[in-house]
């Protein structure tokens, strides 16, 4: 009982910030002379299927990190896996087939990267800086000219979109209690409980915690390594594929540049959240907290009427702080 | 594949008059026996010959000065390191060498100095890791727990809480969770590492409870220590290497501490150590009552010009940790050094060198020469100051000194582009102390500057050492080996556990009366 306590205390951190970037905007937004609807339904709904994407992958990339890993290549692996998706819907496949094909194709990657980390024993930065570029090119490659491909209309169904839509006509939930969000975020809390589950209730989450926590006494004790590792990518491969759908359900279309500086903002999700690099360490509530987090200050900056840059550096100085406050906190109980 | 047969009831082998004798629960069978374990790197033999028996409930002491071969000993054990001859049976079973997973699931189970525990999971996960209980992938908690408490009572520490995270136990306690890993894999032996190294005096205490405690329920342990007293509170029996062999094993009841020391000794001094002769100047180096974080405690010396100044000890006694402070590359919490008689504020490592200090580093590949640059650059890095006008470098003049310098000390090179990674131990250690040279410094910290060196290259450093105390140089030389301690220097100090505990001239030392102070046993006079 008391490690649960312990282990929500320190997902209150991600939480209690969540809460303070709320309020600061909300007090600058009625300081400015708004009328107060900064907190408001509709932008809870905003930042919800905002983060849809982000998200999704940020719970995969949460798993590898805490196993003392890192992915650079999941921003293009999920743009080369809605491509991917796309092309198939272009080729008049069907939309089950499509996804699937996505989902897989963002798992290939994954196991790919695993793979050549585990058996090569190369440094996972280096690996997926190049498997970045590389997927990148294989986006653009079966896309042809412009990068893009943009799958006729009628071949996307109606409920695809509906996923990110700020407004879902069916108000499936019992609104006006909770939101009636876009279902894409409900798929993602669904996910992410089954990513928590793995991580705290299986075999496979121990090794994940033990390979990141110490990699030689995890292999002294007889933990699978390699194959722990692949197993961790591929199945981050596989969120990653599920997010590179969203930008389907969102633009229409799978775009092979469009992943570039994701891969950034999903690892500043998981820092955020209390995730270290240096492995062990990462919770997936602190993780869904530091994608919030970036999505309110999003909506916050645009709602201020502030310009772009003034968000990026405040989301790089919240990054460096929740790095160091964590530090603190750790050092406190060493 | 005679070795089996459970007739054998004496214990281990020689010298000469031990008594047989039976441990712990009554079975007269051995648990775990190695004949003639050998164990060599090129030509050179590390361990040779080693044989050892080991009952149920049997506590054995496997004793020996640093480099005696026991680390190699136990990891042939723990499957850690292929022995090139002998064999290893348990129970009665011959053990496949050379594989750590095979002699773990076997039975036999090594707890290392540096622990190896994960911190960021809980105690149950630690002591399950590699063997959970699990139905499809999830894992059964009231079956783990079951496993962990049974284990944690037998261990005596029922009060240890399954659920904490491992981080925040104290070292103690992370220990007792490494020894719970092994119950849980039913060890049959357990193997422990100078375990009280890096331990509070209350945790080696209650260590000790827990070791006895597990022996009378029938396990096995080997115990390597340096502390003579923690053996006399713990261990049944002893096994004393020196030099790669065996020199004598036996029962501790009636053996005093002395012999035990000449057992570990034991041998004559050649003549490896060139007397120069030397004038001993005034104070270069002082340092008053300095303390850092755990090592050191309240250390006070003083080095003067054109001596060498011994600092002995065993491992963990914080010798290197003072010679850390004194270049300001560890904090110092409280105390003075002073320098020809001025004394730094605030020492950082810059500093230091400036002011006259020079350190070989214990750690040769790690921070005591940059591995990916020349051996010029080496040589140089800690003196730029000749070759460089307005930041630019004159390339020539420093290739130069460089090249002055690996003649003088004889690398075998080919060039002084080199890289130093290329170099052999013995070759890079000359880089090294190169570099200290070529600094000029008038204090000269050398941490153990033989260490991996063959017996050519060390005389050759020693002659280097001895000439640059004759050039009026302060040496301080730390050393493990109390042989060379004992032929190179002046004055010696030994330290254990953090403190020095005594300063004499040479003469007033041998190996016997070092090893003893060293240990923290008492001096007969």
């Amino acid at each position: 009982m008391g490690s649960m306590i312990r282990r929500s205390l320190s997902a209150a951190g991600p939480l209690l910030a969540l809460v303070a970037v709320i309020a600061f905007f909300a007090i600058a937004d009625w300081m400015q002379g708004g009328v107060g609807n900064f907190v408001s339904s509709s932008s809870v709904r905003l930042v919800g299927v905002q983060s849809i994407k982000v998200g999704i992958a940020a719970l995969g990339m949460t798993m590898i990190i805490i196993a003392g890993g890192i992915d650079l290549s999941a921003g293009t692996a999920a743009a080369l896996s809605g491509c991917v998706a796309a092309l198939a819907l272009d080729n008049g496949w069907s939309i089950g087939a499509a996804v699937s094909m996505a989902i897989l194709c963002g798992a290939a990657c994954g196991f790919v990267n695993g793979s050549l980390i585990s058996m090569l024993k190369l440094v996972p930065f280096i690996i997926t800086l190049g498997a970045m570029t590389i997927f990148m090119g294989i986006g653009k490659t079966i896309a042809e000219d412009g990068g893009t491909i943009t799958p006729p209309y009628e071949s996307i169904p109606d409920w695809l979109p509906t996923m990110v839509t700020q407004f879902p006509d069916p108000l499936w939930i019992a609104y006006p209690l909770l939101p009636n969000f876009g279902w894409g975020v409900w798929l993602t809390l669904v996910l992410a409980i089954m990513v928590a589950v793995v991580l705290h209730k299986t075999v496979l989450g121990r090794y994940i915690f033990a390979i990141g926590s110490s990699e030689p006494t995890a292999r002294l004790c007889g933990v699978p390594v390699v194959a722990t590792k692949i197993l961790v990518y591929t199945i981050a491969g596989a969120l990653v594929g599920i997010a590179g759908v969203v930008d389907i359900a969102r633009l229409g279309k799978g775009d092979a540049a469009a992943g570039l500086g994701l891969e950034l903002e999903i690892i500043a999700a998981v820092v955020i959240g209390g995730g270290s690099l240096a492995g062990g360490r990462g919770t997936v509530l602190g993780t869904l907290c530091g994608v919030l987090i970036m999505g309110v200050i999003n909506l916050g900056c645009t709602s201020l009427g502030l310009e772009n840059q003034v968000e990026n550096i405040l989301l790089g100085t919240i990054i460096i702080a929740a790095v160091y406050v964590d530090r603190l906190r750790t050092q406190k109980l060493a | 594949m005679e070795a089996g047969k459970a007739s054998h009831s004496s214990n281990n082998v020689e010298p000469g008059a031990s008594t047989p004798v039976t441990f712990g629960a009554g079975g007269r069978s051995s648990v775990l026996s190695a004949r003639d374990v050998g164990k060599r790197y090129a030509a050179n033999w590390v361990l040779r010959g080693a044989n050892l028996t080991l009952e149920p409930g049997q506590i054995l002491a496997l004793l020996g000065e640093n480099g005696a071969g026991k680390s190699t000993f136990v990891k042939i054990l723990s499957g850690a390191i292929v022995p090139d001859e002998g064999r290893v049976t348990l129970v009665d079973k011959p053990l496949p060498l050379g594989r750590p997973d095979a002699a773990r699931r076997a039975g036999i189970a090594m707890v290392y100095q540096e622990l190896s525990v994960c911190d960021e999971i809980t105690v149950e996960d630690n002591i399950m890791l590699g063997r959970e209980k699990s139905t499809w992938g999830w894992i059964d908690r009231r079956e783990q727990r079951e496993i962990v408490h049974s284990v944690l009572v037998k261990l005596g520490h029922p009060d240890l809480e399954p659920t904490r995270m491992v981080s925040e136990l104290s070292i103690g306690a992370k220990q007792l969770v490494e020894i719970a890993r092994a119950l849980a894999q039913n060890a049959r032996v357990l193997i422990l590492d100078e375990p009280t190294s890096s331990l509070p005096a209350a945790d080696a205490e209650r260590l000790f409870d827990t070791v006895k405690k597990l022996a009378k329920d029938g396990l096995s342990v080997i115990y390597i220590s340096h502390f003579l007293e923690e053996i006399r509170k713990l261990c049944d029996s002893y096994l004393v290497l020196r030099d790669g062999s065996v020199a004598g094993s036996g029962v501790l009841e009636g053996t005093t501490e002395s012999e035990i020391v000449r057992l570990m000794v034991g041998r004559s001094v050649d003549e490896l150590y060139p007397k120069v002769e030397r004038v001993i100047g005034k104070e270069v180096l002082r340092i008053d009552n300095v303390s850092a974080h755990e090592l050191p405690h309240s250390v006070s010396l003083s080095v003067r010009r054109g001596e060498i100044f011994g600092l002995a000890g065993l491992v963990g006694a914080g010798r290197t940790e003072t010679v850390r402070c004194i270049t300001g590359l560890r904090k110092t919490t409280s105390g003075h050094i002073t320098i020809h008689e001025s004394t730094l504020a605030r020492v950082t490592p810059r500093r230091a060198i400036r002011a006259g200090i020079a350190m070989v580093s214990e750690d040769r590949k790690g921070e005591g020469l940059a591995q990916d640059l020349s051996i010029r650059d080496n040589i140089t890095l800690s003196r730029l100051g000749p070759y460089s006008r307005g930041g630019w470098l004159r390339a020539g003049a420093r290739n130069e000194a460089a090249n002055e310098w690996m003649k003088r000390l004889e690398v075998k090179a080919t060039s002084s582009s080199q890289n130093v990674s290329a170099l052999s131990g013995g070759n890079q250690q000359k880089v090294a102390l190169a570099r200290v040279l070529h600094q000029d410094a008038d204090c000269l910290l050398l941490d153990e500057p033989t260490r991996g060196v063959d017996v050519g290259t060390k005389a050759e450093i020693y002659r280097l050492i001895g000439e640059t105390a004759a050039a009026g140089k302060a040496v301080v030389f730390v050393s493990s080996y109390f042989q060379e301690l004992l032929g190179m220097c002046d004055r010696i100090a030994v330290m254990s556990r953090g403190r020095v505990v005594d300063v004499r001239p040479v003469a007033d030392w041998d190996e016997p009366s070092l090893l003893l102070a060293a240990m923290g046993g008492e001096l007969e006079s």
